[in-house]
């Protein structure tokens, strides 16, 4: 219809100009895929005119494809849109320079660890576990024994007692700052202090920790609580700005409402601005745990070192996963031959990196039990 | 249960600023009872003051009387806590409990506040709120449902029912059907009608034709420029605000002249 009109001699001209104004020309589909392989084979032809290695082909073939795509776009299109896609392609590239390093780091972690990983890492400690017998494995003539158990269980129970002592204390500083202090300056240098807190640097902590126990029980005291009073040192301020943030973005109407119910307000912070704001609440505090699971610099000092499983977080030292995978590689089990105490170190951080991981799950998980109900018409 | 309320000499601040000044009126029981005026003069600062809700803003602060059923509730050791359970308020903004189902959120004054209520109780009590406030038909299915799925006209016509499960003998309403469509409106407006069969209805407005459908009486209150307090002008039956005012201000605001 519309060609025979516009072949016709009397075609309105008025509207093909409208149709030229509204509608520009497109870029073909196969355009910036196009242009994308003509800059990795380029690209792969440039470095290797350098000395090729992968790095610099990937740069290469990145700078090649943002100046041709934003060319050829901009040919096609118009400046505007070479502009867009310009800025469009630096964001992807900025996503992938920051994914890279974490795909290295898993990708590194999951092959080195992943061949230590057996029952025997999991399930036993290195009580026992002799440069003799890394010798012997190394040699073949045994499996390579000695695990992590016991770190595993220095590291749940102190993060544990940690968590249970920072939760408590910045769940509650964070209602007082945000329900309470009204700017009174008691909420201002709290405010300031925490800030300041956020900044201390870890092996501070722990020194402040082992201090204040050699203070009550005598000089180098050292059991996984300390170390928890070290951890908790470390969590509080983050607990406390997380959770600060959460209650601050619970809207006022929700408490007006509470109190115009003739609600206490008391009642109406438990009963409806934490409620309003447990899924932000839950996954701060995971985030606070995930911080300071992996300190190794304060536990060194508070908690000390251990071989064989310790459950009791009161008495004897404890070791932890970052402490555990710290000596085994500074200080292999057999000085002669470091591989068997490499491959637990890795494995170990396997272990870590997982249970970081399960936390993040979890902390979705509660996040989503809790969150408000917000579909279902 | 509905209570009248009398109003002398109330002045009322945030901070320094004295936002309302020196207001007297008597509000009769089982009637409704309109506040217009232009915005910012304190009608808001004015209504909050009748529950004590002002004093939730840091800084506000209320000097003078407020009588309800000639008990005084500005007098030495009265609990606002209890003042507001015997004089609920509806805001401009529905704002339903975004955790709770429709059924929670009615019984939020009771739940809130950790009363035991039998089961029965409590579906008898959703029930009868919910008919009080024109919405059972219409969520008697999915009571279980959040409050958050309603349209606007239903979550406000919801906080209405949760208002009025708190049994109240006063209902303060600011302005609760200027976030509205109209049809949503008329549903509020026909629901108060109903309302002041019961309980003591105060409603803030900026919609005079509103104002003089639903009210018996009418306060018309008025500010002179920015910085000066707001005062109350007129206050008398809304026929006779609306065709014979008093005052040269409240004429030249009903008719439209100024505001
Ligand atoms: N939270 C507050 N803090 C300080 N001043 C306020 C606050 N709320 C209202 N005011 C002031 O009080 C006056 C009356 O406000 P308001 O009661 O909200 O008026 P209206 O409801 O009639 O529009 C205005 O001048 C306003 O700026
Ligand atoms: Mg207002």
């Amino acid at each position: 219809m519309f060609n025979t009109a516009s072949s016709a001699p009397v075609a309105t001209p008025s509207s093909g100009a409208r149709k030229a104004r509204l509608t520009s020309n497109q870029r073909p589909k196969w355009l910036v895929p196009a242009v994308g392989v003509a800059s990795i084979v380029v690209g792969a032809a440039l470095s290797a005119l350098v000395g090729f290695n992968v790095a610099l082909w990937a740069v290469f073939a990145a700078v090649l494809f943002l100046v041709a795509a934003t060319l050829a776009v901009s040919l096609v299109e118009g400046p505007r849109n070479g502009a867009d896609s310009l800025v469009t392609y630096l964001v992807y590239t900025a996503f992938v320079l920051a994914v890279v390093p974490l795909i290295s780091v898993i990708w590194t972690v999951l092959a080195n660890g992943l061949p230590g990983l057996n029952a025997n890492l999991l399930l036993t400690s290195m009580n026992g576990v002799t440069g003799a017998t890394d010798n012997a494995a190394v040699a073949g003539e045994a499996p390579v024994l000695g695990g992590a158990y016991h770190a595993i269980v220095g590291t749940v129970s102190i993060t544990f007692w940690a968590t249970l002592m920072s939760v408590p204390i910045g769940l509650l500083t964070a209602i007082y700052l945000v329900e309470y202090s009204k700017g009174a300056w008691l909420g201002r240098s709290i405010t300031f202090f925490v800030d300041v807190m956020t900044g201390i640097p870890s092996i501070v902590a722990g020194l402040f920790a082992a201090a204040l126990f050699g203070l009550l029980f005598g000089p180098s005291t050292r059991f996984g609580f300390v170390a928890a009073v070290a951890l908790t040192v470390l969590m509080i301020p983050t607990v406390v700005k997380n959770t600060e943030e959460m209650l601050k973005i619970v809207p006022n109407e929700l408490r007006e409402a509470s109190y115009a119910l003739g609600v206490r307000k008391w009642r109406t912070i438990t009963k409806v601005v934490i409620p309003t704001a447990i899924s932000g609440i839950a996954s701060g505090v995971t985030l606070a745990i995930a911080r300071v699971i992996g300190e190794t610099a304060p536990l060194l000092v508070t908690a000390g070192f251990a071989t064989s499983i310790n459950w009791n977080s009161f008495s004897g030292w404890m070791t932890t996963l970052p402490t555990y995978i710290y000596y085994q590689i500074l200080t292999p089990t057999s000085p002669t031959n470091p591989d068997p105490s490499l491959q637990r170190a890795w494995a170990a951080a396997l272990i870590l990196i997982v249970i970081v991981m399960l936390l993040n799950l979890i902390a979705r998980l509660v996040a989503r039990a809790f969150a408000p109900k917000t579909a279902g018409r | 249960m509905s209570k009248r309320i009398d109003v002398d000499n109330l002045n009322v601040y945030y901070g320094d600023f004295l936002a309302v000044e020196d207001v007297k009126m008597g509000i009769d029981a089982r009637s409704v009872t309109a506040f217009i005026g232009p915005s910012g003069c304190g009608k808001s600062t004015f209504l909050r003051t009748l529950n004590r809700m002002h004093e939730v803003i840091p800084g506000a602060r209320a000097e003078g009387q407020v009588l309800l059923d000639g008990e005084d509730l500005y007098g030495p050791g009265v609990d606002p806590v209890v003042v507001r359970s015997m004089i609920g308020m509806v805001f401009q903004r529905p704002n339903p409990f975004p955790t709770m189902s429709i059924r929670d959120n009615v019984l939020a004054g009771v739940k809130l506040n950790s009363k035991r209520i039998s089961r029965g109780d409590a579906d008898a009590l959703v029930e009868s709120s919910l008919q009080g406030a024109n919405l059972w038909n219409e969520v008697k299915d999915r009571l279980d449902k959040p409050g958050s799925g309603l349209s606007g006209g239903q979550q406000q016509r919801l906080c209405i029912a949760r208002a009025i499960a708190v049994k109240p003998d006063v209902i303060l309403m600011d302005e609760p059907a200027s976030a509205l469509d109209p049809i949503s409106t008329l549903a509020i407006e026909d629901l108060i009608n109903e309302l002041k069969q019961d309980y003591t209805v105060v409603i803030v407005t900026h919609n005079m034709q509103q104002a003089s459908r639903i009210s018996d009486r009418t306060a018309f209150f008025n500010i002179q420029g920015t910085g000066k307090p707001g005062k109350l002008i007129e206050y008398g039956p809304t026929s006779e605000i609306f065709s014979n005012p008093k005052q040269q201000q409240t004429e030249d605001y009903v008719s439209g002249r100024f505001g």
